[in-house]
């Protein structure tokens, strides 16, 4: 296994850190600073901020991380098999039409059971 | 002169690993941020004469209109919401703009043109694209605002949504190249035929849907919800201000740039030629070709803008979820076969 090239990865990851944190201080230290209670409250279109902003969301946005991570499990249970593909041939193509055929399963489960719905 | 480059030499063997950061400031980095500024100029000419309108055109003939901006950011005050997580606040843009940038690491300009040339290219992709996420949801949770609440989760959701018809494409990009090297992908897709070796004519539907998908990923017309700008304002950003937005601009439009890359790379042969290779130099690959179907990709991001109208939310998730993942279930069987058959043979 070759990890030194993996190197520049390390090497983009700290540089765009750099960048970001730099670019956070040159506005932090050039900009003005003139504080105001008004200015730093949530923006609301003018009015005064009524209530928290933590406050109770639509459950669907759980629902649809809960099924991204099904479905982003299964591809990277797929990745693996589509490189080696062609070395393993025709028992593969079975195996992942029946793993395929297991996840649409639970997919038209999902979908009968109304997961998808957004109205 | 001799001497002045023996010494180069010595240094840059003597600091092998800053010479290389050095390199990756130079080639990637500082034109990728060049090219983000006159990105923005561009859709700003492009959408005005599509609307019949001039766009800018006052600051050095319009030329200079991106450095005006972006100076007008770093000068203005980096507000802070009184009532936001402190170092959540300003983690979030860095989360943005980190993935962003890093993802470049993988993509490669040309035949050895690429700066980690590795052998799990496509999955470190596929991880970086999925981090820019974070940066949106902790944005718009650490702003404690409810119109960036509101359009975190919004976009969170549909970020989430679209990546897995995104990963199914690629699965099937994978499956006809045999391998995760970018390079490799781009390689498999070379051939006497010139254009018709593209992964874009077998993959057709994969193709479609991974652009689609493309401009979904990034929140821009017609799937920005996130920040739909006459309903919740600015969506998760709304709080940020001077160089905080600055740093959340610079990240959407270098992920716009960026699958702006990966499409040529995946699905239109790359830096290779549309011409066979017997027709002499016009069949010859190089950067160039890349840098013209990168071009049509990019103009491609702002005609939607200026074409399709805002797609409602519920009509983003119908469209990603009961519409993208079952089609590119089946081309990814379809595809199995095509290659276990022999239809569809790379050239690697």
């Amino acid at each position: 296994m070759e990890l030194s090239g993996y190197l520049p990865v390390l090497l983009f990851l700290g540089l765009a850190a750099l960048i970001a944190a730099a670019l956070l201080a040159i506005g932090t230290l050039i900009g003005p600073k003139r504080p105001g209670a008004d200015k730093h409250a949530p923006y609301e279109c003018g009015f005064v901020a009524f209530e928290d902003a933590r406050m109770k969301f639509d459950v669907r946005y759980y629902l649809m991380a809960i099924l991204f991570i099904v479905f982003d499990l299964e591809i990277a249970f797929i990745f693996p098999w589509a490189v080696v593909f062609r070395d393993i041939g025709l028992i593969g193509l079975i195996e992942m039409g029946m793993f395929l055929l297991l996840l649409v399963l639970g997919f038209v489960y999902v979908w009968k059971k109304g997961a998808l719905e957004w109205e | 002169m001799d001497q002045m480059l023996s010494l180069f030499n010595t240094y840059t063997a003597q600091f092998p690993t800053i010479w290389m950061a050095i390199k990756i400031v130079l080639l990637p980095i500082l034109p990728l941020i060049i090219a983000v500024a006159f990105y923005t100029l561009a859709e700003r000419w492009v959408i005005g004469w599509m609307q019949v309108r001039r766009g800018p055109v006052y600051i050095g003939m319009g030329i200079l209109q991106p450095f005006a901006d972006t100076f007008k950011l770093l000068f203005k005050e980096l507000l802070i919401p009184s009532k936001s997580n402190l170092f959540l606040f300003r983690l979030a843009p860095m989360l943005a703009l980190i993935p962003a940038f890093s993802a470049w690491a993988v993509v490669p300009a040309g035949e050895g043109l690429v700066h980690s040339d590795v052998n799990a290219g496509l999955l470190y992709l596929l991880a970086m694209t999925s981090m820019g996420v974070y940066g949106i949801i902790l944005a718009g949770w650490a702003s404690n605002s409810k119109y960036a609440f509101l359009g975190a989760m919004r976009a969170a959701a549909q970020v989430i949504s679209y990546e897995i018809a995104m990963g199914f494409a690629l699965v099937g990009v994978l499956i006809a190249a045999g391998s995760l090297n970018l390079s490799e992908i781009v390689r498999a897709q070379s051939g006497n035929l010139g254009i018709g070796e593209w992964f874009m004519w077998p993959l057709l539907p994969l193709f479609v849907i991974y652009l689609i998908s493309g401009v979904a990923e990034t929140n821009r017309a017609p799937f920005d919800v996130a920040e739909g700008e006459s309903e919740i304002v600015a969506g998760f950003h709304v709080e940020y201000s001077g160089s905080a937005f600055a740093i959340f601009f610079l990240a959407e439009y270098a992920n716009m740039i960026l699958v702006s890359f990966l499409v040529p790379l995946f699905f239109m042969g790359g830096w290779l030629s549309p011409c066979p290779e017997s027709w002499g130099w016009i069949g010859k690959g190089g950067p160039h070709w890349l840098a013209l179907k990168v071009g049509i990709i990019a103009f491609s991001f702002l005609w939607f803008r200026a074409t399709f109208p805002r797609y409602r939310y519920d009509q983003i998730m119908r469209l990603g979820w009961k519409v993208f993942i079952p089609i590119t279930i089946v081309w990814v069987m379809v595809t199995g076969v095509l290659v276990y058959t022999g239809a569809l043979v790379p050239n690697a």
